[in-house]
């Protein structure tokens, strides 16, 4: 078991060409998201400990951790929405929380739940962001229309969000995400409230999506299989935030190789 | 099918189910209108005068532009006083949603404000200022104000944080901001709002003519007074309900319209 950890390590580790803590992966101008030394305490409850994490451009990065290990901490501070209290997180080799309004159509975010805005159709959603980059009336409309299409919800474009399913709802949510045709994709565990059939459906789709749109994309997940079936690089994370392993997937895993995986990883996070 | 059911209105018809809304909302009417013309008959028309009396007055109120004036001047009133002090409470709800001092200082303030009976709101006017109007407006202002800006505090406070968060993510501006997210987020507390202030406003209004106007609903009600006239009381009191229930029907139109989102559930 320990001979097939290192040997994915070295997978990620050649791949990302690690330095320490600190993989910074070779080739690129620079990565596309970095964690120097990051801390984010909430009162007396450390969240993220002393953190050092590179992204480069391009990946699928899944952030994979048991709950309550530090992942949505780090997802709000790679937004912006949270300032880290020590260390440095930059994104695009800015600073997201300082600098947040620079992000405008750079960033997109599907968040755990579809988070739709309730007085709004499917299609007046999808536009929203759209809106913020101050496109014309026919072009939101025609991108709007363009993603809600391809992700099968023609003919629900003037449904409100009640009246569509969790499923239909958190499909939206990807459109308006991909409608902004952002950079970086961040993903909040979007699929961990819908049942297994439509969680897998919706992961391969999107997964297909960002590839062929190459987007870089984070993908916050506590299910190792969402791991597996999304990323082409997994970040184990144990609490608070600290990296457990770095794993690079490189083209379609065998069960039982996904199974010895799986085993590595529970027995890492009980650890 | 037999020809006693063939011709018959099935149970779940809209037009019986109309029809059974409408005697529900007309029911509680005609009873009290049946037991004041049942005492019309037993009491002075000074204690109860007959409802027909008392329609006539209220056409006669209806036609005459001389009378029909001083109910177009107190709903005026009434909607120029929640309207200042709607626009007064939105500008003092963001103060007190965005600052701690302001709120610090505002929130105390405005509930030491709340206590303040609307008569001693009209004393104060009529000591203070010498035109009428404005007196009214004041009055109207001082006493619907605190209940608006805590309205708009609620509203701005009890937005969903998440939706708050998604819409952030995309770095609107400020007006697409406001625009997409805050407005519609607070719009049916702030119809709520309005349709409560709207009671209290035509109460208060009304002791503020009473006391200190030469027109309006509440000075002629100071007259119907003097004379004992219990049937013109009762006439200009309707004419304001009827425009109270005027506003109201027009808010609930609106709430209709701006409101087609919500789901609705079979079970209440």
């Amino acid at each position: 078991m320990q001979r097939e950890i290192d040997k994915m390590e070295k997978t990620a580790d050649t791949a990302a060409g690690r330095n320490g803590n600190v993989s910074v992966v070779a080739g690129t101008e620079g990565p596309e998201i970095s964690f120097r030394g990051v801390t984010k305490r909430f009162g007396d409850l450390v969240a993220v400990d002393n953190l050092d994490l590179d992204i480069a451009k391009g990946q699928l990065v899944a952030l994979l951790g048991k709950t309550g290990c530090g992942k949505s901490t780090m997802f709000n501070m790679i937004s912006g929405l949270s300032a880290p209290t020590d260390g440095e997180v930059r994104v695009m080799g800015r600073n997201p929380f300082t600098e947040f309004d620079w992000y405008r159509g750079k960033m997109a975010i599907v968040f755990q739940s579809d988070r739709l805005l309730p007085w709004r159709t499917a299609v007046k959603n999808v536009e929203f962001g759209l809106e913020s980059l101050g496109i014309s009336r026919a072009e939101r409309r025609e991108r709007a229309m363009y993603w809600l299409e391809k992700l099968g919800l023609k003919g629900h474009e003037n449904d409100y969000p009640h009246a569509l399913s969790g499923g239909m709802r958190q499909r939206v949510s990807i459109s308006r995400a991909f409608a902004t045709d952002a950079e970086l994709l961040l993903c909040d565990e979007p699929f961990s409230a819908l049942d297994e059939m439509t969680s897998k459906r919706l992961r391969t789709e999107f997964a297909r999506l960002v590839k062929e749109n190459r987007k870089t994309a984070v993908f916050i997940t506590h299910s190792i299989d969402e791991a597996f079936d999304i990323g082409d690089r997994i970040v184990v994370l144990k609490r608070p935030a600290e990296i457990a392993h770095d794993l690079k997937i490189e083209g379609e895993i065998g069960a039982a190789e996904r199974e010895r995986y799986r085993r590595m990883i529970h027995e890492s996070l009980a650890a | 099918m037999s020809d006693a059911t063939h011709g018959a209105v099935p149970a779940n018809s809209p037009v019986l189910a109309f029809a059974r809304r409408l005697f529900w909302i007309a029911a509680p009417f005609v009873l009290i209108a049946a037991v004041w013309q049942i005492a019309s008959s037993f009491f002075p028309p000074f204690l109860f005068p007959s409802l027909i009396d008392v329609f006539e007055r209220v056409v006669e109120i209806a036609t005459t532009w001389s009378q029909f004036s001083s109910v177009l001047a107190t709903a005026l009133r009434i909607l120029a006083g929640l309207a200042g002090a709607f626009l007064i409470g939105v500008v003092l709800g963001v103060a007190i949603y965005t600052s701690d001092i302001a709120d610090r200082l505002l929130t105390p303030t405005l509930t030491f404000f709340q206590g303040i009976p609307a008569l001693s709101w009209v004393v104060f006017a009529i000591i203070w200022f010498h035109g009428i109007e404005f007196r009214i407006l004041f009055i109207m202002i001082m006493t619907t104000l605190p209940a608006f800006t805590f309205q708009v505090v609620g509203a701005l406070r009890g937005m969903n944080k998440d939706l708050l968060e998604m819409v952030m993510s995309f770095r609107p501006s400020r007006g697409k901001y406001f625009s997409a997210m805050v407005l519609p987020a607070v719009l049916p507390e702030m119809l709520t709002a309005w349709k409560v202030n709207l009671g209290n406003a035509s109460r208060v209004v009304v002791v503020a003519e009473l006391v200190g106007s030469s027109g309006g609903v509440g000075f002629q009600l100071l007259q119907q007074q003097q004379l004992f006239d219990m049937a013109g009381a009762l006439a200009w009191t309707l004419q304001l309900v009827f425009f109270v229930l005027l506003f109201q029907w027009l808010l609930s139109q609106f709430e209709r319209v701006a409101f087609r989102y919500r789901a609705k559930s079979e079970r209440r």
